[in-house]
């Protein structure tokens, strides 16, 4: 929570805490984060492992669905957006209540995967604004509450600039693939190249 | 198994199957269009072929027939029969513009059938009742599924957004299909292009151009400064 400082004092001995106000409400929005799931697709199987009691988004304190955009914060974007489903995604956005935040689950919401011909939006930034990438066909879960952790991140610093989750390098994996594992740009190790 | 259909309809409607091919079990009548309907109520209605199930309606373009003065489009069903447990497939060609008659009045499930082949192909279906487009939007120009529809052509109904009036940028180029195909893999094994983003990589010389879609971006990137000019 921002800058805190704990002040213990008084003769009863009585404690609190100051901070600034934008990090308290910075602090308050991240651990309550109401959440529309626009689930079109294949990812939304995943999404549905995310939030059931394995992986638990409850923890975050993301648990409540909320499927009307005027109560949510979070427009999570889960699946291959058709050009055809472009407007009503873009309404739903438009309802929503400031702040918002949006998150691309997956490689179709976040690129258009490999649906690359006239019917599928090449990303839904095309469209509306962004903040958290989450890549893979689907993501894994772990990649997904990555991709959660950083949007709390952002809210608590205040930062709108859009992110990405970067993939995670198994040392283990990298050694079995030998010399044949092609460059990772970004986050990836080299070592195994 | 279905070779009796096929002899069923040579003997019933004799000169009217003009070829019958067979390949590994599946077999296959072409038929003239005029006998088109002639042929589905046979299918459906004698009593040996008992044809009760409506499978599939699609449609194939050939451009290069055109040119050699043939029709253009196969159109052709697939009907199987539950008791019989045998099926075929009916082809037929089509020239460009000509009209199809439906089979909505033999099978009533080829409606939603010929209404994606009319949305993908553009071939009519005379007769239907409701033939309008049943994946793509209203606005949408052209037939994607004919060989001449523009890889690249996409026809959005929201306009993308661009980089001068957002205050969020994605993390990668505007305009960017996909990151990982298209990709140079002669290249990218020889470790001359590392796993980016293929509009950044082009950006930054790391490979080339490779797809139509991205030359003309350049050359769209370039257009807002000329008109400015003016």
């Amino acid at each position: 929570m921002g800058e805190v400082k704990t002040i213990v004092g008084g003769s009863s001995g009585e404690s609190f805490f100051t901070t600034k106000f934008e990090s308290l409400l910075a602090w308050a929005r991240k651990y309550s984060l109401f959440q529309y799931p626009f689930a079109t697709a294949c990812c939304g199987m995943e999404f549905f492992a995310v939030a059931s009691p394995r992986y638990d988004i409850a923890r975050f304190g993301a648990e409540a669905p909320r499927f009307s955009p005027r109560q949510s914060d979070v427009l999570w974007v889960v699946g291959t957006i058709s050009q055809r489903q472009g407007p009503a995604l873009k309404r739903i956005y438009e309802q929503m209540a400031e702040p918002k935040w949006v998150v691309s689950f997956g490689t179709c919401a976040s690129c258009g995967g490999f649906y690359d011909n006239y019917t599928t939006i090449p990303g839904v930034d095309k469209i509306i604004p962004v903040d958290v990438y989450i890549p893979g066909c689907p993501p894994r879960p772990e990649a997904v509450l990555d991709g959660l952790m950083l949007l709390m991140e952002k809210i608590q610093k205040g930062n709108r600039e859009p992110v990405t989750v970067l993939p995670k390098v198994v040392p283990e994996l990298a050694q079995l693939r030998g010399k044949r594992a092609l460059p990772i740009a970004g986050g990836g190790s080299k070592e195994g190249a | 198994m279905s070779a009796k259909v096929v002899k069923k309809l040579q003997s019933v409607l004799g000169d009217a199957i003009l070829e019958t091919s067979s390949f590994r079990g599946d077999e296959e009548v072409r038929v003239a269009l005029k006998d088109w309907v002639r042929v589905a109520q046979v299918l459906r209605d004698d009593p040996e072929l008992a044809m009760n199930h409506w499978t599939d309606l699609t449609a194939v373009d050939w451009p290069e027939r055109e040119v050699e003065g043939q029709p253009r489009f196969d159109v052709l069903f697939s009907v199987r029969s539950f008791e019989k447990k045998h099926r075929i497939r009916v082809k037929t060609y089509v020239k460009d513009g000509e009209d199809v008659p439906t089979l909505t009045t033999v099978w009533a499930g080829a409606n939603w059938a010929e209404r994606e082949v009319f949305d993908m192909f553009g071939i009519r279906f005379a007769g239907h009742r409701d033939l309008r487009r049943i994946l793509m939007y209203d606005e949408f120009v052209g037939y994607p599924l004919r060989k001449d529809y523009p890889i690249d052509r996409v026809q959005p109904l929201v306009e993308y957004r661009d980089a001068d009036d957002t205050l969020k940028l994605p993390p990668f180029g505007i305009e960017e299909g996909q990151p990982f195909a298209r990709v140079d893999w002669e290249e990218r094994l020889a470790g001359r292009d590392e796993q980016v983003s293929p509009s950044i990589a082009v950006q930054t010389g790391q490979r080339r151009a490779l797809s139509d879609s991205e030359i003309a971006e350049a050359q769209f990137a370039k257009k807002p400064e000329e008109s400015a000019a003016e």
